[in-house]
């Protein structure tokens, strides 16, 4: 059967069809829904785990089981999971092993534009990717089949244009793959120096025979037939030059494969044309690699490192014609923002009032830096509100009085834990804020392990997180409802000034979950209303400033009842419900 | 024959990516190379959001671009304004009149620009502009203006009323079949 699928939704249809046993992942823009149509299929054991290392090494105990496994991240996720990835180098498997890294050219939702093609080159493993949903659903079995034959783990990079892209997918059944009984293999599986030693060189002639493989696989191909243009691409960018070039126009070496290079292949590639251009988003990795082997090529000289490409810049670097088109109008932006009633607002609202240096971390939360709120400091990787909070206060121990760290529930679990330990051992009176709004919500409602639920929604242990902290060594844990500006004020108040160290938890669920129900729209009383613009300082989508008066749009409004308890007139009201 | 591109513009919300995946499903049937394309994480809240149909014979790139697309969809009349550069020469624009203030504009930094589709209009842009919230609203909630859009534009694609009648029964759930059907009609026939 046809069906429109997303990329991501056409690699999970690979890893069923392929007969995948276990998915381990950690949810992260442009990768999260690969993990949440491989959880459709009962045939696949689908979890979320707290990061991506543990994710990695979790797939990694399913393949040294024998079974297909497969985990999930996001290009930065990568970084975290490194450490497991090098050494599965080493190893190799048993059953096949894929990692999917989603790389986010643009940075639509992201932090940096890392290309994770370094990753592969540098652990010295495979790496494809494919151009459309269709070779995402395909590559997925190829993947299995290389990491099986070549005995390694094999890196799926898939970029956000074509993860969150839909296009025609043909559906096949599943082939079962018969899991290898276990066995012990000490010198393979026990990466001690003695063991590593022999290992070293079995990666290299293993990336040398994958190299051999790679000049005549089905992942790399050739299209067109000039003899004057050569362009070699890959990945999306394969799409943008099919669309800006007829067949006769320009002859194309496709390349689904991105470590190793066919050395041969773009030798002869570029000996059959006049011009050879490489179109390749972010690094330089094909044109290094060209340069190296001696070819001839253009490509940074015509395209920049920054962003991702399209057919207008293909066009563009490439002389073709652009069409017609309006001049862009000045209009007002449109950025995101809190939702209404985002249980994040009274304390960011309360952040900024006190005047404070706000370390922050990943998520939602990260709008509380934007207008009008502009409570938070720095932004860096998950984890680091925390860890970087406790090198801010050791550096001057004066500062915890006027400085916090706000982490979600999920980036807390993720890799906040251990700077909490770090601030306990090594004693800075620092305070940590943990936003429990009892969901992974930027990603799109991802459970994770203290909300009590599992990936499929079916009930699971649910991590206390007051009696973590605790076991982490911070006596004073006090948690407060962040709808209750007061209780929020005092709660800061207090910790901050506290002779020791001390964590708040911030705790009310996120208000989109299905589960959460909302009040009736407060409604504002404009002859009492002074126009003293106090509530415009929440930066509510619901409030707005029209006609010298506030105003709560009803259609948004959740009832949370924050803006009232600013409004020193008592032009706010709620209604009953 | 050549590929047709539609945008789907609006905000984060306001069921867009629902409207795209509808239209998406109704184009496969018909039998053409489809591709859609869709952003998600921290632009969906509440941001611009934008989503790309395209179909014909065979699609390559899923984006659309400057002076490109045949229909823009916008769900929101600033939204209108702030797209269409991308539309063609001879393009048409299916404007809700609905207004959605952005944060920039609630909270007093800048005008929203009520004359967004007038100023489009007097430059001989066509722009097919009506009110999808109120119709939405008779077929029983705001969230429906996304259908009331799809069916203004199904009286420009020139494929059958049924076919996405159908498209909707096996899209949404069963108890707002009615309500959405409803919202279709009014945006079709009206």
């Amino acid at each position: 059967m046809k069906r429109l699928m997303l990329g991501n939704e056409a690699a999970a249809r690979g890893l069923f069809e392929a007969g995948c046993t276990v998915m381990s992942s950690y949810p992260g823009t442009p990768s999260t829904e690969i993990t949440e149509f491989a959880a459709k299929y009962n045939e696949i054991k689908c979890e979320w785990a707290p990061n991506e290392k543990v994710a990695t090494e979790a797939a990694f105990g399913a393949s040294l089981a024998g079974y297909r496994s497969a985990c999930a991240m996001k290009h930065v996720g990568l970084n975290v999971a490194a450490d497991p990835l090098f050494t599965i180098s080493y190893t190799g498997v048993r059953g096949g092993m894929v990692i999917f890294v989603a790389d986010d050219p643009a940075m639509h939702s992201s932090q940096n534009e890392q290309d994770s093609r370094n990753y592969a080159i540098a652990a010295k493993v495979p790496m494809i990717e494919p151009s459309d949903s269709t070779e995402a659903k395909e590559f997925v079995k190829i993947a299995f089949e290389l990491s099986e034959k070549y005995d390694t783990p094999v890196l799926y990079r898939i970029c956000t244009r074509t993860a969150h892209s839909q296009s025609i997918v043909e559906e096949c059944d599943r082939a079962e793959f018969a899991p290898i009984a276990y066995e012990k293999q000490p010198q393979k599986y026990i990466m001690m120096p003695a063991n590593a030693k022999p290992k070293h060189p079995i990666v290299e002639a293993r990336t040398a025979a994958l190299a051999e493989y790679a000049e005549t696989s089905p992942l790399n191909r050739v299209e067109g037939s000039s003899t004057k243009l050569g362009i070699i691409t890959s990945g999306i960018c394969y799409q943008y030059v099919r669309e800006v070039f007829a067949e006769d126009e320009a002859k194309i070496l496709k390349l689904g494969m991105h470590n190793p290079l066919p050395d041969k292949l773009l030798l002869d590639f570029a000996a059959s044309v006049e011009r050879v251009v490489v179109i390749e988003e972010l690094d330089s990795i094909i044109e290094r690699h060209c340069k190296a082997l001696g070819i001839k090529v253009e490509g940074r000289n015509l395209f920049s490192p920054v962003g991702e490409y399209s057919q207008s810049v293909v066009a563009k670097a490439l002389g073709k014609a652009l069409p017609a088109a309006r001049a862009a109008a000045q209009l007002p932006a449109r950025p995101p923002v809190m939702c209404s009633g985002c249980p994040h607002r009274g304390l960011f609202y309360t952040l900024a009032k006190n005047k404070l240096n706000v370390m922050g971390d990943i998520g939602c939360y990260t709008l509380g830096a934007q207008k009008p709120l502009n409570a938070i400091d720095m932004v860096l990787c998950m984890g680091a509100s925390v860890s970087g909070l406790h090198g801010f206060n050791k550096a001057d121990p004066e500062n915890a009085a006027h400085t916090v760290a706000v982490i979600g529930d999920s980036t807390f679990m993720h890799s906040g834990m251990t700077g909490l330990c770090n601030i306990a051992y090594n004693d800075t009176k620092s305070t940590v804020i943990i936003l429990d709004n009892s969901i992974t919500g930027m990603t799109g409602h991802q459970q994770n392990p203290t909300t009590g639920y599992n990936l499929r929604g079916e009930p699971a242990t649910k991590i206390n997180l007051e009696a973590l902290c605790h076991a982490l060594g911070i006596n004073r844990v006090r948690v407060v409802d962040p709808y209750d500006l007061k209780a929020v004020d005092a709660a800061v108040k207090e910790e901050i000034a506290a002779d020791e160290a001390s964590v708040i938890i911030s705790r009310r669920p996120c208000v989109l979950l299905k589960s959460v129900k909302t009040a009736p729209a407060f409604k504002i009383d404009a002859d009492a209303c002074r126009s003293c613009k106090r509530c415009m300082q929440l930066g509510c989508p619901s409030l707005s400033f029209r006609d010298g008066k506030a105003k709560i749009d009803d259609t948004l409004c959740t009832g949370c009842g924050v803006c009232e308890q600013l409004c020193a007139f008592g032009a706010i009201k709620g209604q009953e419900a | 024959m050549k590929t047709t591109n539609i945008m789907i513009v609006g905000v984060g919300g306001q069921g867009t990516l629902l409207a795209s995946k509808l239209l998406g499903r109704i184009l496969l049937e018909k039998g053409y190379d489809v591709k859609v394309s869709e952003l998600h994480g921290m632009s969906q809240r509440g941001g611009s959001v934008v989503t790309y149909v395209k179909y014909g014979e065979k699609v390559y790139s899923p984006v659309i671009e400057n002076g490109e697309a045949d229909y823009i969809i916008a769900f929101e009349k600033l939204e209108a304004a702030r797209w269409a550069q991308c539309l063609k020469v001879g393009g048409k624009i299916i404007a809700n009149t609905q207004q959605i203030d952005p944060m920039p504009v609630t909270a007093g930094y800048a005008e929203y620009p009520a004359d967004a589709l007038d100023v489009l209009i007097a430059d001989g842009v066509d722009v097919d502009a009506f009110d999808a919230l109120t119709p939405a609203l008779k077929a029983g909630s705001s969230k429906a203006v996304n259908i009331v859009l799809m069916g203004r534009l199904a009286r420009y694609l020139g494929i059958d009323a049924e076919i996405w009648i159908d498209a909707i029964e096996k899209s949404v759930a069963p108890r707002f079949v009615e309500m959405n059907k409803e919202a279709f009609a009014l945006g079709y026939n009206n």
